[in-house]
């Protein structure tokens, strides 16, 4: 009883000491999670299928399995980095908008991605750079849709999240159409490779991207942490927060663009994968509590599990199939959003709020 | 010495202005309350005295600087600024809401030191609310919760304390302890500017009083004073009777 209340944090304010516990956990088990991941597998023979976890012998290069094994660890690196990056996008986005259910793709930058890598696969940009190629162009989307959002909900100095949700839905919707648009007049296998790219899959991810993006998506969530006592000051609103001393409108500014940024880098390496960025951060923060300094930090480390486990699901589920790991994520994420519907339902009739 | 100076402030919202010239200084260890009907740009001056709106005209100054120009962990060391309206978007505890008033004197990860812990300590017992620490503070009542939003405006140590509408929702009891909390602070060389309808707390507790009408500062001077004028029974267009009980406490009602 005791330890719950020390991770769930009923005690009060955040302690160092609970700070590094919960972390220390947190890195264990993703750490235990990273490893394991790429060993699962699953194997198909005359008794049905079952599970074939890759031994010790993987590591040998003369084994098959080894060359199984080289396969699956971009994935899974991909998946920890990306899970991680679009968790801790969620996070800072729930507390910039200030509201616990915003979710990364809210502010159109996933619109906007999206519709960057069709035109590129319109344009046959992947018949000369590859996938890389249209997840380039994904990354200039999402940088191109923030500016655009930026300018559209700027009041001043400050962002106010109102105008930025209006902004980022409006964009959203543009975006979409002119995406519709294009596929119309697409041919099929151009239509193919759209929806198979908008499904979000781990298939393609080659482990040089993975290189590129884990220095960016790492600056990102660190610049991210750093903004912890802001994000927990912001929570009274920006009047509020600036009488403490936050500089309000810069806060804004650069936890929005390195949260988007974060976002398009996710979606750059393996298309849009939704309901990560919502479901972790806002489950975990029922678990440990609304402080940031905690909360961000386990949101990445609990995002990079989370999509983790569902592209190893994704792998092993149906034999001989490889699902793509955003309907894996969309599939779990639902049930999850109808139990938090349902909670703040009963909330709202507890507390006679409507 | 003056710790805050108003010189002809004029305040522009949108296309209107909503304060008009308005000068005026508060000295160390002075409580001002300032009143007048709803609308009269009350919480537009504070606001700009805060340094949140820069005034079309003239000038701010909050112990020397200008609250629009100077970094806001600079001015928040010195002033804290209570708005009417307080919505914290997530389940923080008591005791945390509070210890984010020491946001601008911490460093790093600012965990919680033990200066930090003292000062929310004494703010909580000052404020009454010391027994809610664990709780959360959206489950508090809104007098409880407004107890605590004070607790950490005085936890962040300022001495400048900006206060719109603090007695709002408060029972009686609660409310006269909450002023004369302002009251001992003024005393020890904080000055206030608490911005308020409780005319009878208004009236004992307050050193000065200024009657915003429309913008102007169209009175100021002692409460008995100003609540007793011509101008304030215009600007609220009933006269306010001042009289006193015969214990010495004195009374203002509209009659």
């Amino acid at each position: 009883m005791a330890m719950t209340g020390f991770i769930s944090g009923s005690a009060g304010r955040l302690t160092a000491k609970r700070l590094v516990a919960v972390l220390a956990l947190c890195t264990a088990v993703s750490a235990l999670i990273a490893v394991l991941a790429p060993l699962f597998g699953v194997v198909v023979d005359r008794t049905g299928w079952h599970l074939d976890l890759l031994g010790p012998s993987a590591l040998d290069p003369g084994s098959p399995d080894h060359a199984i094994l080289w396969i699956r660890v971009p994935r899974a690196l991909a998946a920890l980095l990306v899970g991680a990056a679009l968790a801790g996008a969620g996070c800072a986005l729930q507390a910039l908008l200030r509201n616990p259910l915003a979710e990364p793709f809210t502010l159109g930058i996933s619109s906007g991605a999206s519709l960057a890598a069709v035109v590129a696969i319109r344009l046959g940009v992947d018949g000369v750079f590859g996938v890389t190629g249209v997840g380039g162009a994904a990354l200039i989307g999402a940088a191109v849709t923030l500016l655009v959002v930026w300018r559209l909900a700027r009041i001043g100095k400050h962002l106010p999240p109102a105008t930025l949700v209006l902004a980022g839905v409006t964009m959203s919707m543009f975006c979409s159409s002119v995406s519709v648009l294009i596929q119309y007049t697409s041919d099929f296998t151009d239509v193919i490779q759209i929806v198979q790219w908008m499904m979000g899959s781990m298939e393609t991810v080659r482990l040089v991207t993975v290189g590129y993006a884990a220095p960016a998506i790492g600056v990102a969530l660190l610049v991210l942490v750093a903004y912890a006592r802001e994000l927990n000051a912001l929570a009274a609103g920006p009047d509020v927060a600036a009488s403490l001393g936050v500089a309000v409108g810069r806060t804004q500014t650069v936890i929005f663009a390195t949260a988007s940024l974060l976002v398009g880098a996710a979606i750059a390496v393996v298309g849009p994968i939704g309901f990560v960025g919502l479901i972790v951060p806002h489950a975990l923060r029922a678990v440990l509590g609304p402080d940031h300094r905690l909360l961000l930090p386990t949101s990445m480390l609990g995002g990079a599990v989370v999509l983790a486990l569902c592209d190893t699901i994704a792998r092993t589920i149906v034999p001989l199939h490889h699902l793509p790991t955003g309907a894996v994520t969309a599939v779990l994420g639902v049930p999850f959003f109808v139990v938090i519907l349902v909670g703040q339902k009963q909330r709202a009739l507890l507390w006679g709020r409507g | 010495m003056t710790w805050v100076q108003l010189t002809d402030v004029t305040v522009a919202l949108g296309q209107r202005d909503v304060v008009r010239g308005i000068s005026a200084h508060v000295g160390e260890g002075e409580l001002v309350v300032v009143v007048g009907p709803n609308g009269a740009g009350k919480t537009t001056l504070l606001r700009t005295i805060a340094g949140l709106i820069a005034p079309r005209v003239g000038s701010v100054r909050v112990l020397g600087h200008d609250p629009v120009r100077v970094p806001r962990r600079v001015i928040a060391q010195g002033l804290a600024y209570l708005p009417q309206h307080y919505e914290l978007a997530f389940p923080f505890a008591v005791e945390e809401v509070v210890l984010l008033g020491r946001y601008a004197r911490q460093r790093g990860l600012g965990i919680a030191s033990d200066d930090d812990i003292a000062a929310a300590r004494a703010a909580m017992a000052a404020c009454d609310v010391a027994e809610l620490a664990t709780r959360r503070f959206d489950e508090l009542s809104g007098g409880e919760a407004r107890r605590v939003i004070v607790a950490q405006a005085l936890c962040q140590g300022a001495r400048c304390l900006l206060l719109d509408e603090p007695t709002t929702g408060l029972d009686p009891s609660h409310a006269r302890a909450i002023f004369a909390l302002l009251r001992a602070q003024c005393e020890a060389g904080t000055a206030a500017i608490v911005v308020t309808h409780d005319l009878d707390l208004a009236l004992r507790h307050g050193g000065s009083m200024w009657l915003l009408a429309d913008g102007r500062l169209t009175a100021r001077g002692s409460p008995a004073h100003v609540l007793a004028t011509a101008e304030t029974r215009a600007a609220f267009g009933v006269p306010i009777h001042v009289g006193s009980l015969p214990s010495g406490v004195p009374f203002a009602v509209p009659a």
